[in-house]
């Protein structure tokens, strides 16, 4: 069915502009950069106090398309189930603000953007950025639309770690968090398998050292690598339960090409992804969360010093990802710290995914953990 | 929890003090603190369905097994905290009392009694384990992991200078002043750390 005929309306990528000569955004590296351009939606009313807003922080692949339709298609947003009326975060009670992340290729400037200075795509010209960045950018973003203290800010995996350098940056401007499935730090082995995708990209001939824009695009090496994202959002069970060892249907002739429905999904899922991500972005991204370190020195106890906020973390039983362990450092960091916070570990055989499917009990936590903030 | 045991531990804590409950269950006993005392609360509890009904109250409360709960936080972190009927269900209650000491400036413990007459009676008789109002279970299906008196609790203080500093004993629903460790099913008791002078 059609979006329109199910009754719902439309929404559309706005864009908002800044870092020009006058007022320049300069990055945690101390790189000058701009001008930069982020793409974000916003879903409901804000109220006259301009307390009711939330910002949704997206993972890896998304983008500021959270929920409801664009014109024209027939897939909603990527949570969805998450955003709109009546939903966990309810969109006749709230403002919802998500923006496409600084580095993306979902209308934020980001390496396939054109570079002002060349007027042609900035390609590995694109400075390194930090999830520290990332955020610096958004806090334009929300002092542009004049709000000064956002009732919460709320996402899943990389979304998390925003979340929780929000809780750093800017402490006097949030009344909450919601960090899910996520980590104070990147560990080793979640560094480890972003390099094997970082280095099938750049394994990739079509790669040419970024600058394949205008011609072919290095789709084997970034299908590879979101084939490697793909099997660490799953679990072992969930993998168990969606293909089991079933046999595609229709096998193609060559020994090696896919036989198993695991191997025709990933396949699916790689090349699917080629067709709406740029591999410069993955690249840029991938590595904004390997170097991702809330603690960066500091102890455990000093991270959330400053935080009046309350903490919601969320975890999944079966992700391994992000294993539950993870999140409970982050509680750690808040009773060391004495911040107001709650902790729940929900359970789920989906894996890292479970964030994006297991809506039920996650909606139920977040509308209930909403109502008692106090919008000071 | 019963009313004679809530007015109890109401009366032992004072308003607009800091209260962390271990094994905080659905929230009831944080709820009616906060409500009457004005307290701030955290629970820790491990059931998951238990967390759901705690936020749903605006309750804030941590997924946490008691026994590794209590270590993450520094001592003095609370006024009071309170390990009520769920001390007798921690794997080391030696160990998880000692944490409590530490990380609380007083700390409340309530627990079945298993000396209770009632008890004494039904093993003496039957011969069987006993099932009573506060030890309601059967022996394949108990939570309980260690089965104490009033009289081995006392003894224990005692021995590691905890400080007893008041203690309360119920027995079918009423305050039980001779003889707790026959008739009482309940003791309660708030504990400092500091030595006897």
């Amino acid at each position: 069915m059609a979006a329109q005929d199910r009754g719902i309306n439309f929404v559309e990528t706005k864009y908002f502009s800044f870092s020009n000569p006058l007022n320049e955004f300069f990055l945690e590296s101390g790189e000058k950069f701009g001008p930069i351009t982020l793409a974000y939606e916003t879903y409901g009313e804000l109220n006259e106090e301009k307390s009711n807003a939330i910002l949704v922080l997206h993972a890896l692949s998304g983008d500021a398309h959270v929920a409801g339709f664009h014109k024209g298609e027939n897939d909603p947003g990527w949570w969805d189930a998450m955003v709109g009326p009546g939903k966990g975060l309810d969109t006749e009670k709230y403002f919802v603000i998500c923006s496409n992340i600084l580095g993306g290729c979902k209308g934020s400037t980001g390496p396939s953007s054109i570079n002002p200075r060349t007027n042609k795509q900035y390609g590995l010209d694109f400075p390194i950025i930090t999830v520290k960045d990332i955020v610096n950018a958004q806090c334009h973003l929300i002092n542009h639309l004049g709000i000064h203290k956002l009732l919460t800010v709320i996402g899943g995996s990389m979304g998390g770690m925003q979340v929780l350098q929000w809780a750093v940056s800017y402490p006097d401007r949030i009344c909450s968090a919601i960090p899910i499935a996520t980590a104070l730090k990147h560990e080793p082995q979640q560094i480890a398998f972003n390099e094997v995708g970082r280095q099938a990209i750049m394994a990739d001939p079509n790669w040419e050292m970024g600058n394949y824009y205008g011609h072919s695009v290095p789709a084997k090496g970034l299908s590879v690598a979101r084939m490697i994202g793909h099997i660490t959002y799953m679990s072992d069970i969930s993998m168990g339960e969606k293909f089991g060892r079933n046999v595609k249907a229709n096998k193609e002739q060559f020994k090696f090409s896919p036989e198993f429905e695991v191997e025709g999904y990933l396949k699916y899922r790689g090349d699917n992804f080629v067709k709406r991500f740029d591999a410069n972005s993955y690249l840029y991204i991938t590595k904004a969360i390997d170097r991702f370190d809330l603690l960066n020195g500091k102890k455990l106890g000093d991270v959330f010093k400053a935080l009046k906020a309350k903490i919601l973390v969320i975890a999944f039983k079966s992700d391994w990802l992000y294993p539950a362990y993870q999140s409970l450092e982050i509680v750690k960091a808040c009773k060391l710290a004495g911040v107001d916070s709650s902790y729940c570990e929900i359970s789920s055989t989906y894996g890292h995914d479970a964030f994006l499917l297991e809506i039920e009990e996650e909606s139920q936590l977040i509308r209930d953990f909403l109502k008692t903030v106090s919008k000071r | 929890m019963n009313r004679v045991e809530y007015d109890i531990i109401l009366k032992w804590i004072k308003p607009h003090s800091s209260v962390l409950d271990l094994g905080c269950g659905d929230g009831e006993l944080m709820a009616m603190l906060k409500r009457e005392k004005q307290v701030s609360s955290q629970g820790i509890e491990v059931d998951e369905k238990a967390i759901y009904k705690c936020v749903s109250q605006g309750l804030s409360v941590l997924q946490q097994d008691i026994d590794t709960g209590l270590s993450d936080y520094s001592e003095n972190s609370f006024d009071y905290v309170i390990i009520y009927q769920s001390f007798q269900q921690v794997k080391k209650p030696a160990f998880v009392l000692k944490e409590a000491l530490r990380v609380g400036r007083k700390v409340i413990v309530g627990f079945p009694n298993f000396a209770y007459y009632k008890a004494r009676f039904q093993f003496f008789f039957t011969g069987k384990v006993p099932v009573t109002p506060s030890l309601p279970y059967e022996w394949h299906d108990t939570p309980n992991l260690h089965f104490l008196s009033i009289s081995d609790f006392i003894e224990y203080c005692k021995k590691r200078k905890i400080r007893i500093e008041d203690s309360a004993f119920i027995g079918n629903n009423r305050k039980i002043r001779i003889f707790p460790n026959l008739f009482a099913d309940t003791g309660i008791f708030s504990l400092s750390a500091e030595e006897r002078k």
